[in-house]
Parts: C-alpha cells; sequence; structure tokens
C-alpha cells in the first residue's frame, strides 16, 4: 500500500471539503483497502467517515418508508426487524452477500460504490480501461464469467458486483446525497450508476466532494411477495452470477405488479421496466415468464466465456416468478407487510 | 501517527503509519500472532478478530480506524492453560488438522453463535422473522466466511454445534 494521510473529521463540512480538495473517503474500507493494497486506487489523503455524526441510523419516514444512514452496517440492516418484515428482498439481498465478517464492516454507501470484481480490473499486468483509460479490455475474448451482458460498451463490459443495491433497485429506492453546499439532493438508485459507454472509468453520477448520506425506500407495496434469488459457483461467500429481485403483488389469478432488478448480468444492478409491462396484468404461466425473460434478453451481448448466463438468467427469472407468484406451490416466501 | 488500541482489555500506545491494517498491527507490534495472515484479502476469514464484540476482518481494516474500539484476538479468547469452551470443544470434534485456520474459525464462531442468539437471519433461514434451530446447514452458511484448506468442516460444524447447545442450556 502506498502512504497516505489519514484524517477524521468531526463533521461532514469538514469531511466534504476534504473530499473537494481530492481526498477519498473511507467507510467499512472492504472494498477500498484491497483496492489500495494491489494500487488500484492510490488515495495521497484518505478521510474516515465512520465516526460521523447521525448517518448511523435507521429511521421511518412520514410517508411509512424507511431512511437508511450511509454508515449502517449491511449486517445490523439484514437484522433490522423492520427491514426483515417490510422489505425481505433487501434483507435475503445482503444475506445473500460476502461473509458474516464483511458485512459486520460494510456501509450501505460502501456497498452503493463497490468497484467492479471484473479479475482484469484487479490485475495490474493486464490492460482495463477502466482502470487505466484507453489500455484496451482484457475481458473481450477473456475470461469474462463475472463480467456483464447487459448495458455493456466496447470499452468495458464489467458487471456491477452489489446484491443491495439490485434490490434497492426493485425496491425504488432514493440515494441522498450531500452536495459541496452542504444542500441534499436525491436520486433514484439507477441514476446513480452510469453505463460504461467510451468513459468506463467513470461509473457513479456523483461530483468530486459529494457525500452519499442516506438511503431512502418508499412504502412497502403491501402484500407484495418478495424473493431474492442468487445463483453463484459455490453455495456461499461468491458473487453472483446471476441473480434476480422480485416484489410482485398478485390480484387473485392474475399479476398486478411485479418489480425485477436484475444482478450479475447488468453493467449496472438492471431494470427494465419493459420486463414488467409483459407480466402485469396477466395470469402467470411458464410462456408467460419466458417472454418476460426474452424481453429482458433482447439486447444482450455476450462472449463465450459468459454466453451461458443469458440462459441462465432466463431460468432464473422463470423459477424466482414460479415462486413469487405462487405458480410453484412454494409456501415459503417472504410477504412485504406494512412498515 | 499517535493511536491508542484497547486488545483483550489492555490499552497500547502505538505509533503507527496510517496504512498499517489492524492485522499487522496486532502481529508485527503488538506480538499477538494467533491471528493468522492467510490471503490478506478478505476472502479467508484466517485474520478475523472482534471488534466491539463484532466479528471483522483484521486485514481488511487500519489500525488508526481502531481508536476507542474494544478488539479481542484469539489470545484473549482463551489460552493453553485456560481454554473457552468452543477451544475445547475444537479439540474434542477433531476441528482442526494443520491448524492455520482455527484461530480465525474460533473466533468467528463465537461471534457467530452470538448473532444468533441476536436472532440474525441468516440467508439460509427459511423464515425471516424467525431463524429456528441453528442446524448444520445454517452453521455452514454462517461461518461460509472462514476457509479452511484442509477441509476440517464437519468437525468445525460439529464443535460450534455442540458449543451453541452448551451456551442454549447454560
Ligand atoms: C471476499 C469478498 C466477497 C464479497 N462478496 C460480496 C457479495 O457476494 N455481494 C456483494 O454485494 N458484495 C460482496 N463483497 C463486497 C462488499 O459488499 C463491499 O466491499 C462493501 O459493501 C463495501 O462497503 P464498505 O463500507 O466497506 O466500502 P469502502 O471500501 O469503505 O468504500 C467503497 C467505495 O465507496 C466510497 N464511499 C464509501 N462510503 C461513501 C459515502 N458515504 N459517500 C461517498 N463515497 C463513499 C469509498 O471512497 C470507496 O470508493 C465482497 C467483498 C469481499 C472482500
Ligand atoms: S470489462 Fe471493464 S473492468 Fe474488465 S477488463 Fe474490460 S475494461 Fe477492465
Ligand atoms: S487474511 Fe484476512 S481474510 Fe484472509
Ligand atoms: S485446519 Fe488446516 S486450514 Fe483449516
Amino acid at each position: 500500500m502506498r502512504p497516505f494521510d489519514y484524517t477524521r473529521p468531526e463533521n461532514l463540512e469538514v469531511a466534504s471539503q476534504a473530499l473537494t480538495d481530492g481526498a477519498t473517503p473511507i467507510a467499512g474500507g472492504t472494498n477500498l483497502i484491497d483496492l489500495m493494497k494491489l494500487q488500484i486506487m492510490t488515495p495521497e489523503h484518505v478521510v474516515d467517515l465512520t465516526r460521523l455524526p447521525g448517518l448511523s441510523d435507521i429511521d421511518g419516514t412520514p410517508d411509512g418508508g424507511m431512511r437508511i444512514g450511509a454508515l449502517v452496517s449491511n449486517s445490523v440492516l439484514a437484522g433490522d426487524p423492520t427491514v426483515r418484515r417490510a422489505y425481505p428482498v433487501l434483507a435475503r439481498a445482503l444475506l445473500a452477500g460476502a461473509s458474516g465478517q464483511i458485512r459486520n464492516k460494510a456501509t450501505t454507501g460502501g456497498n452503493l460504490l463497490q468497484r467492479t470484481r471484473c479479475p482484469y480490473f484487479y490485475d495490474t499486468a493486464m490492460p482495463c480501461n477502466k482502470r487505466e483509460p484507453n489500455s484496451g479490455c482484457s475481458a473481450q475474448g477473456g475470461i469474462a464469467r463475472m463480467c456483464a451482458i447487459l448495458g455493456t460498451s466496447p470499452e468495458c463490459i464489467a458487471a456491477h458486483p452489489s446484491d443491495m443495491a439490485v434490490a434497492m433497485r426493485a425496491l425504488d429506492a432514493q440515494v441522498e446525497i450531500r452536495q459541496t453546499s452542504g444542500e441534499t439532493r436525491t436520486l433514484p438508485v439507477g441514476d446513480l450508476y452510469l453505463l460504461p459507454g467510451d468513459n468506463p472509468a467513470k461509473e457513479y453520477a456523483l461530483e468530486a466532494g459529494e457525500v452519499i448520506t442516506a438511503v431512502i425506500l418508499p412504502a412497502p407495496v403491501s402484500g407484495a411477495r418478495q424473493t431474492y434469488r442468487k445463483v453463484r459457483d459455490r453455495a456461499s461467500y461468491a458473487f453472483a452470477l446471476v441473480s434476480v429481485a422480485a416484489v410482485v403483488k398478485m390480484d387473485g389469478d392474475t399479476i398486478e405488479s411485479a418489480q425485477l432488478a436484475f444482478g450479475g448480468i447488468g453493467a449496472k444492478p438492471w431494470r427494465d421496466t419493459e420486463v414488467e409491462d409483459v407480466l402485469a396484468g396477466e395470469a402467470p404461466s411458464d410462456e408467460l415468464f419466458a417472454k418476460a425473460a426474452d424481453v429482458l434478453l433482447r439486447d444482450a451481448w455476450t462472449e463465450e466465456s459468459n454466453a451461458f448466463k443469458a440462459p441462465l438468467a432466463k431460468r432464473t427469472l422463470i423459477s424466482a416468478l414460479r415462486d413469487a407468484t405462487g405458480l410453484s406451490g412454494e409456501t415459503h416466501f417472504d410477504m412485504g407487510d406494512a412498515a | 501517527m499517535d493511536v491508542t488500541l484497547s486488545v483483550n482489555g489492555e490499552t497500547h500506545k502505538l505509533d503507527i503509519e496510517p496504512r498499517v491494517t489492524l492485522l499487522d498491527a496486532l502481529r508485527d507490534r503488538l506480538g499477538l500472532t494467533g491471528s493468522k495472515k492467510g490471503c490478506d484479502h478478505g476472502q479467508c476469514g484466517a485474520c478475523t478478530v472482534l471488534v466491539n464484540g463484532r466479528r471483522v476482518n483484521s486485514c481488511l481494516s487500519l489500525a488508526v480506524m481502531h481508536e476507542d474500539d474494544e478488539i479481542t484476538t484469539i489470545e484473549g479468547i482463551g489460552m493453553p492453560d485456560d481454554l473457552a469452551r468452543l477451544q475445547q470443544d475444537f479439540v474434542e470434534c477433531d476441528g482442526y488438522q494443520c491448524g492455520y485456520c482455527t484461530p480465525g474459525q474460533i473466533v468467528s464462531a463465537t461471534a457467530a453463535i452470538e448473532e444468533a442468539k441476536l436472532g440474525w437471519p441468516s440467508y439460509v433461514s427459511p423464515s425471516l422473522a424467525d431463524m429456528g434451530e441453528l442446524t448444520d446447514e445454517e452453521i455452514a452458511e454462517r461461518m461460509s466466511g472462514n476457509l479452511c484448506r484442509c477441509s476440517a468442516y464437519p468437525g468445525i460444524r460439529q464443535a460450534i454445534a455442540r458449543a451453541a447447545e452448551a451456551e442454549d442450556k447454560a
């Protein structure tokens, strides 16, 4: 690790000023320290956010939703009784990520902003446009097993690795950001992420000096069935090859609404409302689910080493929808009840 | 820079560079070599310690970030002349072979049993409301952050189940 200055500001204002001057924030450190050891990130000044007041609370909002402070750890959030009851898809997605140790340190803000797990991004001996602009993309024609098939560009096919963010996208979460002016802006979580386009090094819609202060969830869709299905190379402690977050509300025998988001296959936590439109108002059937999956994958662009992800995503979506609509007869699902 | 670390109930004043990880500070500066460096990247769990009672990977944390935290290493859990219940169970259940992963396993399991007592569910819990029994499958999932190159997993799970059951009765 390169040497750096370390400061622990007492308030957000001081932190924000340091960040505006080029410092890098650290929260749980579980991604940043790893990247610093490999000298993929080499900040000269690291600003510790972890002791900032007011960022570690989980509160109800006036409209029946929830505000999650940026420093709330992944394990505290997954264990929160209201999250477990009202947003089970989020609790499951968090519990599907990393390990008990890492979830204890990983924070809500840091999890959203964790960087890709494309193996070439971590291998400084290999070309990578995200790490070193205009050097090339080793994943194309290489091992793209962990890479995306939707939203990619000829410059970069990396996938965003967060499980938590996938559930938050399905739940229509908003990200609260403190601007350098001290004012707050909010952004739908899907808009926090930029597609790689011709500049894969720019990943987030954040300006220098901006700090994520919270994630805000709207009131839960009452009576919706929620499920998070993750497929990975081993049973636990591995990033998703494909994951599906589903929040499905039934009206008798028809699907009233479906909110679906996907991990492992998108350049960002993926959501496509056209897929949801295929399902709304229809009676659940395997044919219908297959049709929805075909819409999801209509623009999929695969490499030889990740072509399996298209059929895998289709099967995972069908399976998740079978459970969430009741078609499979599965009775063990989580209901999102009022917060 | 100056930092005060509280480890196993003792306070240590250290002058260290910000880039020193908690793991390196414990091993190289405080001589607490029970915590192991397996991967140094958060992938194996050999470096697991407790920070304020919660398990973390000490290789993915900076020592300077732990001013005023209560840190517990395997040395603080139990020493050869005074083994903790879980350590005794690891011995009796053959919960290790080479022993390299063992301190991390035991520290991690100590916290995992606490997490289960708090009712924290896991990814494999059938219900999020009530995690139910600490089954073999639950233990495996909750301990997935600790790898064992010798694959002593059956003994490890058995030792944890025994210790958890004993605590339940106590
Ligand atoms: C072995 C291993 C396995 C893993 N498996 C999974 C998995 O299966 N699924 C999964 O989803 N994740 C997984 N992870 C990733 C883990 O979830 C992330 O490392 C973690 O969520 C990052 O959170 P953090 O608080 O530690 O972030 P940090 O490392 O502290 O920060 C990450 C980034 O966010 C920035 N940042 C942090 N907080 C803020 C803020 N409030 N405002 C602005 N910028 C901020 C930092 O500058 C940094 O660039 C795994 C990690 C490891 C090491
Ligand atoms: S996919 Fe993106 S991150 Fe991976 S090698 Fe190509 S440019 Fe780098
Ligand atoms: S040494 Fe820390 S997890 Fe492997
Ligand atoms: S006992 Fe050898 S690594 Fe676990």
